[in-house]
């Protein structure tokens, strides 16, 4: 049963959508305070990197050295952010030309591939990794067995993260300021909150977010350290955060589909049904369904209610209100 | 106290100086991750220019890289001064390049010329009308092209993909047992190679002078023409333009097709310069789409301007490819065109405000 095909790439699905979730998570808080960052995909690949440098590196228990490396994938997405962050908030850059310089910067063919050679980091398997947490009789329990307890902590910990993400948006007055900072950053500012910190704040916050989503790769799907090993997760984690209407749980719904569907076509050709789609069509829907969503909530009334954040991708200049 | 305000007016000078002074801090920058690396940044960078722009031959294989990335980065430009941020130039390329191939198969056999100007318009054609779904949907209802035409890159991707490896389409060679178990695209015919002109040994491409003819239309077709006129009113404010008379929502079409139209023709060349088949991996492992928005960019979306950072930017790339692996710091080209690119960003402020520092003075109400 643990063996049928829904169970396997619901089971993969979440584990493969993990990634992108963080990644997603991330770029929901940035872009609820009014900053798109296009950088996701290069922030992750140096989180990735700096991860994988940390497991390497620190010559500690398994737990220790797996914290620590967490830690440093966050500390390099968030310093990434800062550069995008500085350049959009404090010199009133284009975001969108400043978030794809980001990625540049920082992507396949730029720093994340440099510190890799220079750390020379290609070589080796990881010495640590992310492993499952529960132990083999649970995981062999019918369908909850592999989807939920056949998880690494990371799983896990990316709920907790959801759970946060929402209750501190909806419920807590900090999260409120920060809707009105991406909403209306003029009413945020007569309201005598300082939107240029909370800017700053989730731009950086997202990008940790973005960092621990590499170390997620690096560390735990493909544990070692490959250029360019993320191959565009950066780029569907910020069509997530559309396709989820800027919500965390939605986000949660919509990283499992995406991984379940990139994931898809791997076990159709192993299994080689008759019946299988082309593997191009199933992980094309993703997309399509994202764009089908986005005009399906285009409308005014909807967009009000479902839509982004009304200042998104906008400087905010006193002055000019 | 620091305050940053509006120019009225901006300097001619200041126009120069910035960019420049924007540059020199980049590879100021890029000297100091060298160093801290271990790499020797002078003879690093001595060897990056070499290969760019200054060893033999180098000057033609820096223009096979800079010939995408000015149809790509016209094609961001054209669309980046209406406020329209097309970021789709990747996916449109690739819809230029399948119906280049395509064309170029079918007309195989007729006169030269008649396959070029064939391929010419399917790509063009191909990229419209990619370009015009997130045109249409942005000009009827509101959908934010920035995400619609970023989504569609990865389902034009995947069509490439299907088209050669996952069906046995037209375009792709199905002739021999190689082919079966390396699939790839049919070898286009000969007619639909694009003549080459070489002076002094550097090779001239038709898809180099496609560009630059793409770049003087734009320019008169922006500075010269209703439609341009109409166009920057739009990008400035749409709703001026709207009380003014103007259809903005077939403006917003137009101007997508029309950026769509031209990496599409980058596309076309793509398949008629250079790989002489409809070729997935070298499409899509080359990102010219992206990297010429970063062009775009640099140019302030001034046309001309664009070919001048396109043949640069190329002739970097075009380095990073040629010193590949040995001793060189792999994935510092990159490094350097991201830093450029937040330079220059950086020094925009500098040229459209003026930042003041000044003693704070008390006033006569806070002594009071």
């Amino acid at each position: 049963m643990n063996n049928s095909l829904l169970v396997v790439v619901l089971a993969s699905g979440i584990a493969y959508g993990t990634p992108l979730l963080y990644g997603a998570l991330g770029e929901l808080l940035a872009e609820r305070s009014g900053v798109l960052n296009l950088g996701v995909e290069g922030m992750m690949l140096v989180g990735a990197v700096m991860g994988f440098w940390a497991v390497q590196r620190f010559h500690v228990t398994t737990t220790l050295a797996l914290l620590g490396a967490i830690g440093v994938a966050a500390l390099a997405g968030a310093l990434l952010a800062g550069i995008h962050a500085f350049l959009v908030v404090t010199l009133r850059a284009n975001q969108i030309v400043s978030g794809l310089a980001l990625t540049i910067f920082a992507g396949v063919a730029g720093l994340s591939s440099y510190l890799g050679n220079d750390l020379d980091l290609a070589k080796s398997p990881a010495r640590h990794q992310f492993q499952e947490v529960f132990p083999k009789s649970w995981q062999d329990l019918p369908v909850v067995g592999p989807i939920i307890f056949g998880q690494s902590v990371l799983v896990y910990a990316s709920w907790l993260c959801v759970v946060l993400v929402a209750l501190y948006l909806t419920r807590t007055r900090l999260g409120l300021n920060v809707r009105a900072v991406g909403e209306s950053p003029a009413a945020a500012d007569a309201m005598g909150i300082n939107v240029s910190a909370y800017r700053y704040a989730h731009t950086l916050v997202g990008g940790a977010f973005a960092g621990v989503a590499g170390a997620t790769f690096s560390l735990s799907i493909t544990p070692q350290w490959i250029a360019g090993l993320t191959a565009g997760a950066g780029w569907i984690a910020i069509a997530l955060v559309v396709f989820s209407f800027w919500r965390p749980a939605l986000c949660l719904v919509g990283a499992y589909l995406f991984g379940a569907f990139a994931y898809l076509p791997f076990v159709l050709q192993a299994r080689d049904y008759p019946w299988a789609p082309p593997p191009e069509l199933s992980q094309s829907l993703p997309y399509l369904m994202t764009i089908l969503a986005l005009v399906l909530v285009s409308s005014r009334a909807a967009r009000l209610r479902f839509g982004a954040p009304a200042a998104l991708g906008r400087p905010y200049v006193r002055e000019e209100r | 106290m620091i305050r940053i305000e509006r120019r009225l007016e901006q300097p001619r000078w200041l126009t120069v100086v910035v960019p420049v002074v924007s540059v020199a801090v980049a590879f100021l920058l890029a000297t100091l991750v060298l160093l801290a690396t271990h790499h020797p940044p002078l003879h690093t960078f001595r060897r990056l220019f070499d290969a760019a722009f200054l060893d033999n031959g180098a000057l033609t294989e820096t223009l096979v890289s800079a010939t995408p990335l000015a149809f790509t980065g016209l094609c961001a430009a054209v669309a980046f001064r209406m406020n329209l941020f097309n970021i789709g130039g990747e996916g449109q390329l690739y819809a230029g390049a399948i119906t280049g191939a395509t064309i170029a198969l079918l007309l195989g056999g007729a006169p030269s010329a008649v396959v070029i100007v064939g391929m010419i318009a399917a790509g063009a054609a191909g990229g419209a009308v990619l370009a015009a779904i997130p045109g249409v949907l942005r000009a009827f209802f509101s959908t934010s092209e920035i995400i619609t035409s970023l989504m569609l890159n990865y389902v034009v991707a995947l069509i490439i993909d299907y088209l050669i490896f996952g069906s046995h389409s037209y375009l792709r060679d199905s002739s021999g047992f190689e082919a079966s178990v390396f699939p790839q695209g049919k070898t286009l015919p000969d007619e639909a190679t694009w003549p080459s002109w070489a002076i002094h040994g550097l090779v001239i491409p038709l898809g180099a002078l496609v560009a630059v003819a793409v770049a003087v239309v734009v320019w008169f077709l922006y500075k010269r023409t209703r439609f341009g006129f109409e166009v920057s009113v739009i990008g400035d404010s749409a709703r001026a333009g709207r009380y003014a008379g103007m259809r903005t929502r077939r403006k917003i079409v137009a101007v997508m097709c029309l950026s769509g139209a031209i990496a599409g023709i980058g596309g076309a060349s793509q398949d008629g310069d250079f790989r002489h088949q409809l070729d997935p991996r070298g499409l899509t492992q080359a990102n010219y789409g992206y990297a010429g928005i970063v062009v775009a960019a640099l140019a302030r979306y001034n046309p001309f301007a664009v070919l001048l950072v396109a043949f640069l930017l190329g002739g970097l790339q075009n380095a990073g490819y040629t010193l590949q692996g040995a001793d060189f710091p792999n994935g510092l080209v990159g490094v350097l065109q991201g830093l450029l690119l937040f330079c220059v960003l950086g020094g925009e402020l500098f040229i459209r405000y003026r930042v003041r520092i000044e003693r704070r003075h008390r006033t006569a109400a806070e002594t009071a």
